[in-house]
C-alpha cells in the first residue's frame, strides 16, 4: 500500500490515471473504520487534502463554492453559509463525533454513498451540483446523479469530485433537515428529511420540497410536494398528505436499525416537522 | 444527607484522586499499553457457527505462513475432568470455563475460540488463522429460553442434567439448574387478596460495554513461569483462574494489574490469559492478545436476556401477602448465569410473608453469560417494579408510599435467608418522597416514575499492606483494582487512622506477588473489605509508632497516645513525636516500621437504592427522553462522597441505556449484528439529564467507618422507574426491553387501534 499526498488537481489526475487500484480520500473517517473492520485498502491511496482548491470555501454572487475535503467543522463553523443553508449545515454538523467532524468532508461523506449520508438529502434538496475532475478535464452534474446505490456512485474509473457549488438562495426560501435516531449523536439515521421551502410576503408557499434520506438505496425525492404546497400556509391537512406521500415514496429495509412500518411512518412524521421548519425560517427571511 | 459535622478530618472529604493526574494526562497504562521487546501479536480463530462438533483441526498450513510462530488449540490445553471441575469452595466450574476459553469436542457460540496464532504481525498472524482448517459438523442452534427448553430442543451438553431434586426426569437437557424457595403459602394468600396482578415480561441480553477491550501480554520463560500484563476486576482470581484451567501452580504465574477500563463484573473472569501463556511458552517470546470491539461482544460475557413472570398480592390497605416470581436466565453456552441472584434478590427489599420463587438456568448458543452490576437483580427488580406500580395504581396508593408500607427493616427476615440487621430502605424512600423532584411539575406527553432496588454486597478475602517510609510518608499496597476511585478512599480511611495528611500516603495496586491475596473488586466490596484491610493494618502501625515512642522517651507504651499523627505523653510532659520524626529514627529503636492486614471480612451491610425518574415520550416517533432523574442511595457511609456519586450515576447511566436502546440482535444463523458501539447503543453524555444524587447514610455497624458499598444497586431499579415514567407519560406499560422508539411507537399504534389504554408487553 502506498500513501500519496498531491499537492495540485492534476497531480491528482495523473495519480489516479496511471494507478488502476487507486483510491482517494478526505478525512478517512469512512476509510479507516472499514480497513480496521477487515477490508483490504486499495494499493495506491491518495490524499486529497493536500490540494488547496479542494479544501476552498468560498462564496461570490454566483454562488458557493464548497472543497470536496473541506471540513464538516468548517463548513459548520461558517456563519453566512449557516444563515443562507441552515439545513445544509445541520446536517453536516450531524456527521459524527466533535472530533471526526474536523476530519470528515462533504465529498467524503457523499461518495462514500452511504443510503443513511446526512448531507444527501440536504444537498439533492438544494440542487447541488458535483464538479467531477480527471485527466480528460471537468465535468459538472446534478448532485442527485452523483449516488447510484449503497457504496456506489457514478464516478468512472480515474475520476474524483473536486467541489460543490449551490446557488445564493432567493428571499424568503429556507432550507431544513432532521433525523431520526435512537441516541442524540454518534448516531446513524433511521430516517433522515430535508425539506427546502420558499414563501412569500404573506407566508404562502410559492415553493417546496422533500428529499429523504435512509428509506431507499439512494435519497428519495419525495414527488408532489410542491403541488400539494403551493399557494397553502402550510395547514395540517395539507402537511399531513405531504407526510402520506412521503411514507408512500420510501422504499425501506427492514434491519437492526428499524422496521419498514417504522421507517415508512418516520418518514411521514419527519416530513411535517421539517417543512414547518423549514417554513418558518423562510417567513424569518427578509 | 452527608451530615454537615463528622468527627473526621479525611473520611467524607472530596479529595483529589491519586492516579488523577495519570488518568487525565494518558500516562496511565491499561492493558493494551504494555509492550516487551520481542513481543507477538496474537489472533484467535473463532467459531462462525452457533452450534457444532469439531471433527478435526489442521494447523500445518499455518505454521507455514512467514511470521507466524506458534499455533495452539484444544491440544494444547489439559482436559479438566467433571471431578475437578468445581474445586475448593469456588463457584466457578472450571472443565465449563477451560471448554469456552477454548472449544474441545464442540463449538457452542459464533465467536467460540478454536485456535490461537502469534506471529510477528498481526497481518501474519490473521493469514496464519485463515489457514488453519476445521472441519465441523454444524447442529441446530437455539437462542431464546422458549428455543432451548423445547421438548425436541437440540441439547448442547450431552453430560448436562438439570440440578433439580424435585425433577421427575433425569435425561440430559439444556436447563443447568432449578432455584426455588418458598414461605408460607402463596396460592393461599393470592386467594385472599384484595388485588391480585400477574405479569410477563421478555428482557434481551445487554453487555457492560466496558469502553477498554480485554488485552493481555504474557511473557512464559524456560522455567514454565509466565508474568501476565492484564486489565481484571482481579488479579488474584486471574492468576487462581489461569493456573486452575493450565494445571498449574498458581505461585508460576505473577499477575500484574494493569489499568481498568471499566469491568462491571465482566472482568471476573478470563478469556485470553492462557491462550497468551501458552502461545508464549510454544514461541519462546512474549506474546499480547487484544480482543475487537466485535470480540468483546461476540465472545465475553453478556448479561444474560431472560423471560420472567411475576404475580403480587395485596389488601387493600396495600399490605402485599404474597408474591410469586418465575424466570428463565438464558446463560449462554455453558451454565451459570445470576438466576440464583435473581432469585435471592426479586422480593427482597419487601417484609412478604408468602412468598414462592422459582429459576431457571438455561444454556443456549450464546456467548457464556457473565457477571453484569449486582447480577440478576435488575431483571427482577424491572419485574417487580413496575408490577408494584400496577399494585399502587389499583390501590390508588401513592407507589413510594405502597413500597414504604412494605418496606423491610432491621429486624425482619429476608425472603433469601439471612435477618436484616440496620438497612436504610425507608431512608431512601423517605429521600425521594421529600426530594423537589417528586413535587415537581410536569408537562403534556411527561411523565414520572420511581423504583426500588436492593443488592446484598460482599465482603470476602482482602489483604493490605502498610509502610512507613523514613519520611514519614506512607505507601497502601493493595490487591484490589481501582475501578471507581479505591486508592482515593484507601488514602482517606489510612489518612484518618494515621493521622496525616492524604497526600503524604501513596496507595499502589501492586502484583500477586507483593501483597497477599485479594478478592475481586466486585460485590461492592473493596472500599468496605479491602479498606478494612487498610484500617487494621494502619492501626497496626499506629500500635508500632506508639512503641516506638516509648522506647524514645523510655516510658510504658500505655502512657503514649496518638493525636493529630503525633505521639503524645499523657503527662503532656514531653514534646510530641511526629510519625515523620518516629519513623526517621526507626533504624534505633526497632527496624522498619510496617505493617500487614490479611482478614475476610465479616459484616457486610446491604445496600438499598430508589429512584425517580421523569420522561418525555414523543407520541408520533415512541422516542424516549429522559427529563429529569435523582437516586437516592444508602451507602452507609460515604467515604469518598464525589465517587459515591459516580457509581450512583454510573449505575443509572447504565440502567438508561438498557431501558432504552441496548440489546443483543442476533440473525438466524445466531450471529450478533450489532457487535459495534455504532449499533449497540450505550447512551452517550447528550443522551443523560444530571442525574441528581442523594447520599443515605445509615452507617453499617459491621464496618469502622460504616461503610456498605456503593458499586452497584443504583442500576437494580434503573430500568423499572423508566418503564413506570414511560405508563404515567403515555398509559401503556412497556414490558419487554429495550422500550426502543420501535418499540413504544408500535405499543402506541396497538393502543390507538383499538382506543383503549392496554397494557402491552
Amino acid at each position: 500500500m502506498m500513501y500519496t499526498a498531491p499537492v495540485t488537481v492534476d497531480e491528482a489526475c495523473q495519480l489516479l490515471a496511471s494507478n488502476s487500484a487507486a483510491k482517494v480520500f478526505a478525512g478517512a473517517t469512512d476509510l479507516l473504520p472499514q480497513a480496521q473492520a477487515g477490508r483490504r485498502l486499495e494499493d495506491v491511496l491518495v490524499d486529497l487534502k493536500r490540494i488547496p482548491r479542494l479544501m476552498n470555501l468560498e462564496v461570490d454572487d454566483q454562488g458557493w463554492t464548497i472543497g470536496a475535503a473541506a471540513s464538516a467543522a468548517r463548513l459548520a463553523e461558517h456563519s453566512q453559509l449557516r444563515s443562507e443553508y441552515p439545513g445544509l449545515v445541520e446536517a453536516v454538523a450531524l456527521i459524527g463525533s466533535d472530533q471526526i467532524q474536523n476530519r470528515a468532508s462533504l465529498g467524503g461523506n457523499l461518495c462514500n454513498a452511504s443510503p443513511a449520508a446526512d448531507s444527501g438529502p440536504s444537498m439533492v434538496v438544494n440542487e447541488a451540483r458535483a464538479v467531477i475532475v480527471s485527466t480528460a478535464g471537468f465535468r459538472t452534474i446534478p448532485i442527485a446523479d452523483l449516488v447510484r446505490g449503497p457504496g456506489e456512485t457514478s464516478l468512472e474509473p480515474g475520476e474524483f469530485v473536486a467541489e460543490f457549488q449551490l446557488d445564493r438562495p432567493a428571499a424568503r426560501r429556507a432550507d431544513a433537515y432532521l433525523r431520526f435516531t435512537p441516541r442524540t449523536e454518534m448516531d446513524i439515521a433511521v430516517v433522515g428529511a430535508a425539506a427546502r421551502v420558499a414563501v412569500d410576503d404573506a407566508g404562502r408557499c410559492t415553493d417546496a420540497a422533500v428529499v429523504l434520506g435512509a428509506v431507499a438505496p439512494t435519497t428519495v425525492r419525495v414527488g408532489g410536494i410542491a403541488e400539494e404546497l403551493v399557494g397553502s400556509t402550510f395547514d395540517e391537512e395539507a402537511l399531513a398528505r405531504c407526510a402520506a406521500l412521503s411514507s408512500e415514496a420510501c422504499r425501506p429495509i427492514d434491519d437492526k436499525r428499524g422496521t419498514k412500518e417504522f421507517r415508512r411512518h418516520i418518514a411521514g412524521v419527519l416530513t411535517t416537522r421539517v417543512l414547518r421548519l423549514a417554513a418558518e425560517r423562510a417567513s424569518e427571511q427578509r | 444527607m452527608t451530615a454537615d459535622v463528622t468527627p473526621y478530618k479525611w473520611v467524607g472529604t472530596r479529595s483529589i484522586r491519586p492516579d488523577g493526574l495519570e488518568k487525565v494526562t494518558g500516562r496511565a497504562r491499561f492493558g493494551a499499553d504494555y509492550h516487551l521487546p520481542g513481543m507477538l501479536v496474537g489472533v484467535v480463530l473463532r467459531s462462525p457457527h452457533a452450534h457444532a462438533t469439531i471433527r478435526s483441526i489442521d494447523t500445518s498450513a499455518a505454521l507455514e505462513v512467514p511470521g507466524v510462530k506458534a499455533v495452539i488449540t484444544r491440544d494444547d490445553f489439559p482436559e479438566i475432568t467433571s471431578e475437578e471441575a468445581m474445586s475448593g469452595e469456588s463457584v466457578v466450574d472450571y472443565r465449563d470455563l477451560s471448554r469456552n476459553i477454548m472449544a474441545r469436542d464442540k463449538v457452542l457460540y459464533i465467536g467460540h475460540p478454536v485456535a490461537a496464532i502469534a506471529a510477528t504481525t498481526r497481518r501474519a498472524a490473521e493469514e496464519g488463522a485463515r489457514a488453519i482448517a476445521v472441519d465441523y459438523e454444524v447442529h441446530p442452534h437455539v437462542l431464546t429460553v422458549d428455543e432451548a427448553m423445547a421438548p425436541d430442543a437440540p441439547i448442547l451438553h450431552h453430560d448436562l442434567i438439570t440440578n433439580d431434586p424435585e425433577a421427575e426426569t433425569r435425561g440430559p437437557s439444556n436447563v443447568g439448574k432449578r432455584h426455588f424457595f418458598d414461605r408460607g403459602n402463596v396460592r393461599a394468600a393470592f386467594d385472599e387478596s384484595d388485588v391480585v396482578i400477574e405479569r410477563e415480561f421478555k428482557i434481551r441480553p445487554v453487555h457492560q460495554g466496558y469502553i477498554e477491550p480485554h488485552a493481555v501480554v504474557a511473557d512464559t520463560d524456560e522455567d514454565g513461569r509466565s508474568v501476565v500484563w492484564c486489565s481484571s476486576q482481579g488479579h488474584f482470581l486471574v492468576r487462581t483462574l489461569t493456573a486452575t484451567v493450565l494445571k498449574w501452580e498458581p505461585s508460576r504465574l505473577k499477575v500484574v494489574p494493569a489499568e481498568i477500563g471499566g469491568g462491571f463484573g465482566g472482568k471476573t473472569t478470563i478469556y485470553l490469559e492462557p491462550l497468551a501463556i501458552i502461545l508464549s511458552a510454544r514461541a519462546g517470546r512474549p506474546v499480547k492478545l487484544v480482543m475487537s470491539r466485535q470480540e468483546v461482544f461476540q465472545a465475553s460475557g453478556p448479561n444474560p436476556g431472560a423471560r420472567v413472570r411475576v404475580t403480587i398480592g395485596a389488601n387493600s390497605d396495600g399490605t402485599i401477602i404474597g408474591a410469586e416470581a418465575w424466570m428463565a436466565f438464558e446463560a449462554g453456552a455453558f451454565p451459570g448465569s445470576a438466576v440464583g441472584a435473581a432469585c435471592q434478590t426479586v422480593f427482597a427489599p419487601y417484609d412478604i410473608p408468602n412468598v414462592g420463587i422459582e429459576g431457571l438456568d438455561v444454556v443456549l448458543n450464546t456467548p457464556k453469560a457473565a457477571a453484569y452490576r449486582a447480577p440478576g437483580a435488575p431483571i427482577a427488580a424491572f419485574a417487580v417494579e413496575t408490577v408494584l406500580d400496577e399494585v399502587a395504581e389499583a390501590l390508588s396508593l401513592d407507589p413510594i408510599e405502597l413500597r414504604y408500607r412494605n418496606a423491610a427493616e432491621e429486624g425482619v427476615a429476608s425472603t433469601y435467608g439471612p435477618t436484616f440487621k440496620r438497612i436504610g430502605f425507608k431512608e431512601t424512600l423517605e429521600a425521594i418522597r421529600s426530594h423537589a423532584h417528586h413535587a415537581a411539575p410536569l408537562k403534556a406527553n411527561q411523565g414520572r416514575g420511581v423504583a426500588s432496588g436492593f443488592w446484598f454486597n460482599a465482603g470476602l478475602d482482602s489483604t493490605a499492606t502498610v509502610n512507613i517510609h523514613e519520611d514519614g510518608t506512607a505507601s497502601l499496597l493493595i490487591g484490589s483494582p481501582d475501578i471507581g476511585g479505591s486508592r482515593a478512599s484507601m488514602a482517606l480511611m489510612a489518612a484518618e487512622e494515621l493521622g496525616i495528611d492524604q497526600e503524604r500516603i501513596r496507595p499502589s495496586i501492586v502484583d500477586t506477588d507483593s501483597v497477599g491475596f485479594n478478592d475481586v473488586t466486585g460485590g461492592s466490596r473493596t472500599t468496605f473489605a479491602t479498606g478494612m484491610a487498610v484500617v487494621e493494618a494502619c492501626r497496626d502501625v499506629v500500635a508500632t509508632a506508639r512503641q516506638r515512642a516509648a522506647t524514645l522517651w523510655a516510658v510504658d507504651v500505655e502512657e503514649v497516645e496518638w493525636q493529630g499523627g503525633r505521639a503524645q505523653h499523657l503527662s503532656g510532659s514531653k514534646p510530641p513525636l511526629t510519625l515523620t520524626e518516629i519513623a526517621r529514627s526507626a533504624a534505633k529503636t526497632g527496624g522498619p516500621i510496617a505493617a500487614t492486614a490479611a482478614l475476610t471480612a465479616r459484616g457486610v451491610g446491604v445496600a438499598f437504592s430508589t429512584q425517580i425518574c421523569d420522561v418525555e415520550v414523543d407520541p408520533e416517533t415512541g422516542h424516549v427522553k429522559i427529563l429529569r432523574y435523582t437516586i437516592a442511595q444508602d451507602a452507609g457511609r460515604a467515604i469518598h462522597p464525589s465517587y459515591v456519586e459516580g457509581q450512583m450515576q454510573g449505575g443509572v447511566a447504565q440502567g438508561i441505556g438498557w431501558a432504552l436502546n441496548e440489546e443483543y440482535v442476533y440473525d438466524e444463523t445466531g450471529r450478533m449484528e450489532n457487535s459495534s458501539f455504532l449499533d449497540y447503543r450505550m447512551p452517550v453524555a447528550s443522551d443523560l439529564p444530571m442525574i441528581d444524587t442523594v447520599i443515605v447514610e445509615v452507617p453499617n455497624p459491621g464496618h469502622p467507618y460504616g461503610v456498605r458499598g456503593v458499586g452497584e444497586v443504583g442500576i437494580v431499579p434503573t430500568t423499572a422507574a423508566i418503564a413506570n415514567a414511560i405508563y404515567d407519560a403515555t398509559g401503556i406499560r412497556m414490558r419487554e426491553l429495550p422500550m426502543s422508539a420501535v418499540r413504544v411507537h408500535s405499543a402506541i399504534e396497538r393502543r390507538s387501534d383499538d382506543g383503549t389504554r392496554t397494557p402491552v408487553g
